[in-house]
């Protein structure tokens, strides 16, 4: 089979029918585009989410007082005072792999200094907190372990919090008033952006534990704890040591539920990418029911051109065509139309959802694997609503098709 | 119902044969047999030593490829293709691979040698009838076939114009070429060597042509008249 004049011939008939050829491809310029934009929005989503989880820091465990079924009375996390600091100095003691734990406690206060105030809100922390959230300062230094065993009056101040207050000037080494307590900044945090549920994380002053405790919020409870594991590997085991240990530590018998609710971030980023990816997927769908209109509008343009051409067909016949030359000619021209319309497609999308970052600041990202997958399928569209026509045209009988009128 | 029935024709190589009779004769049929477009349902046909009468489609169009150049009444030409692209249109088709400028160059030739030198590029729009079938004479011709096969070559031509292609017709058959020509044209016919007559599926007459025109003298004859009369 002569596959390069098969190809040239199939060409000709196409640039014979400019505009013809031009609407048809259409229909899967505009599905291509379609499935490229929305994936690239949804996966932009996806990927924008997972980076907010990331943002959490690598390999933690979260621990909050109360549980969600703690008998029959849900408490919500952090809900009941459950959570000690010995527990916390257990966890650090006893569980292997664990690099890391910060006790916490939060509250929101109004902060005030100069004749500047603000509502922000207070964590109190350990010293290991910044390496567990990979949260570095931008400028000055974070308290130290000296500063939480003293219950230091020492704090670090997010972005938002030090604009707020001090407009431009460095807030390093100046006083803040928290609930008429004079507290030292001693660093700027650099800015971490909005958290997955949309809280502005840079809206904050974060202080040692013992300090929040003693001077602005009160009590021994603690509200969660963080753990950080060195391993990725060793996760799942701490993370049931640690439920063992305070069981342990609870009096909590076999059979009763927890008082405390464990969480690592690989369940925290499962729990909020599937949703995205049921987006992604819902999006794709959609788009990719104009993609299956563009094949049937391939499949009539053919089946026309089919037609029409009947004593072209009869005549190429005649002259030496076998059936499979006609089959091929029409299937490379409904192919060349769909994967033509395919790369068209792709470019369009791509640049549609630049537009759609440029503009409406939607997150998109389009993938390799999704341009690959939308030039496959176009492709593969082209086949599927090609074939009929072709088969018809390779069958038809050629003393039928000369006289053809 | 046979269209055909009983027909024994044999053709030697090098023949012109006018093949008669009115619509329903049998000689579309039997046309579309010598023509390896159709296959007998009883009977044999043996072309070039070679029966081909159980052959499937595609060993068919094989066969109609390398031996056999159809010509057409309404010229069956590609419409908006060149000349040019028209006359290779049996070489893409052939198993023998020719470059680009292979078949440009063969097309060209054959064109020339039919009077179309320099109308490479037009298109069959462009063209005038006689000039149209001009084209497909070349395109039946640019695979050397043992057989032509016209049916009705000047029905849609004016009488000078239908001289000028049994002309061509002419020229094919002495250069050896076996020439099978549907006609109901008395006239035409007599262009050719022997004249087989159909009716009801069977052959009614076959007989030499006596009386034979010579295309040259015809058209010098007519060109007398035309010049006579004004």
């Amino acid at each position: 089979m002569r596959v390069g004049s098969t190809f040239n011939v199939a060409f000709r008939a196409l640039r014979r029918n400019k505009l013809r050829s031009v609407l048809t491809a259409l229909g899967i310029i505009i599905g291509v585009g379609a499935v490229i934009a929305m994936v690239g929005i949804g996966n932009g989503a996806k990927a924008q989410v997972e980076a907010q989880i990331a943002s959490l820091g690598q390999n933690v465990i979260l621990i909050f007082s109360g549980s969600t079924t703690s008998s029959g009375i849900r408490t919500g996390w952090g809900g009941a005072g459950t959570l000690k600091i010995e527990d916390a100095e257990a966890i650090r003691r006893e569980v292997p792999g664990v690099v890391g734990v910060s006790e916490e406690v939060v509250s929101t206060t109004q902060v005030a200094a100069g004749n500047q105030n603000w509502f922000t809100r207070i964590y109190g922390e350990s010293a290991d907190y910044f390496d567990i959230r990979q949260w570095p300062l931008a400028n000055g230094a974070p308290f130290t372990a000296q500063d939480v065993r003293s219950a230091n009056k020492v704090c670090v101040v997010g972005r938002t919090t030090a604009t707020q207050i001090y407009g431009n000037e460095d807030p390093v080494g100046q006083i803040l008033r928290i609930k008429e307590v004079p507290f030292t900044i001693t660093g700027v945090l650099t800015p971490k952006g909005l958290s997955p549920q949309g809280v502005d994380q840079d809206d904050i002053v974060i202080m040692p534990y013992t300090s929040a405790m003693k001077r602005v919020i009160g009590g021994t409870n603690l509200r969660n704890i963080n753990v950080q594991i060195g391993d990725a590997r060793q996760v799942e085991a701490a993370q049931q040591q640690i439920i063992a240990l305070l069981r342990q530590r609870h009096n909590i018998r076999p059979g009763r539920d927890d008082d405390f609710t464990v969480r690592n971030q690989q369940e925290i980023a499962e729990a909020a990418t599937a949703t995205s990816r049921v987006m992604t997927l819902l999006l794709g769908a959609i788009a990719g029911v104009s993609l299956v209109v563009g094949g049937i509008g391939i499949m009539n343009i053919m089946l026309v051109s089919v037609t029409e051409r009947t004593r072209e067909i009869g005549v190429r016949m005649a002259v030496g065509a076998h059936g499979n030359d006609i089959l091929m000619q029409f299937l490379i021209e409904a192919v060349t139309l769909s994967s033509v319309g395919g790369v068209i497609g792709i470019v369009c999308g791509i640049g549609a959802s630049r537009i759609l970052s440029a503009y409406a600041h939607w997150p998109t990202l389009i993938s390799l694997s999704s341009i690959l997958i939308a030039f496959l399928f176009s492709a593969a569209v082209g086949v599927f609503f090609g074939f009929y026509p072709a088969r018809q045209a390779a069958a038809l009988d050629p003393i039928e098709a000369l006289r053809y009128e | 119902m046979h269209a055909v029935r009983g027909v024994s024709l044999e053709i030697a190589r090098g023949e012109f044969v006018a093949l008669m009779g009115a619509s329903g004769s049998g000689k579309s049929t039997l046309m579309n047999i010598l023509g390896c477009l159709d296959r007998p349902t009883s009977g044999r046909y043996v072309l070039d030593d070679a029966d081909v009468s159980g052959l499937d489609r595609d060993r068919l169009a094989d066969i109609r490829n390398r031996k056999i150049g159809f010509v057409f009444q309404n010229f069956n030409l590609l419409p908006r293709t060149s000349a040019r692209e028209n006359v290779e249109l049996p070489l893409l088709y052939n198993p023998q691979r020719l470059t680009n400028a292979q078949l440009r160059e063969k097309a060209d030739r054959v064109l020339a040698s039919v009077g179309l030198a320099g109308r490479e590029d037009h298109h069959p729009s462009q063209l005038s009838g006689g000039q149209q079938q001009r084209v497909a004479i070349a395109r039946a011709l640019i695979n050397d076939p043992e057989m032509v096969l016209a049916d009705e070559p000047t029905g849609n031509l004016d009488s000078r114009t239908s001289i000028e292609i049994m002309g061509i017709f002419q020229q094919l058959n002495e250069r050896g070429i076996t020439i099978v020509m549907v006609t109901h044209e008395q006239d035409i016919a007599s262009y050719a060597q022997r004249n087989v007559v159909m009716r009801d599926g069977i052959v009614l007459s076959d007989r030499i042509v006596t009386q034979r025109f010579a295309a040259e003298a015809e058209l010098e004859k007519a060109a007398r008249s035309t010049s006579e009369e004004g």
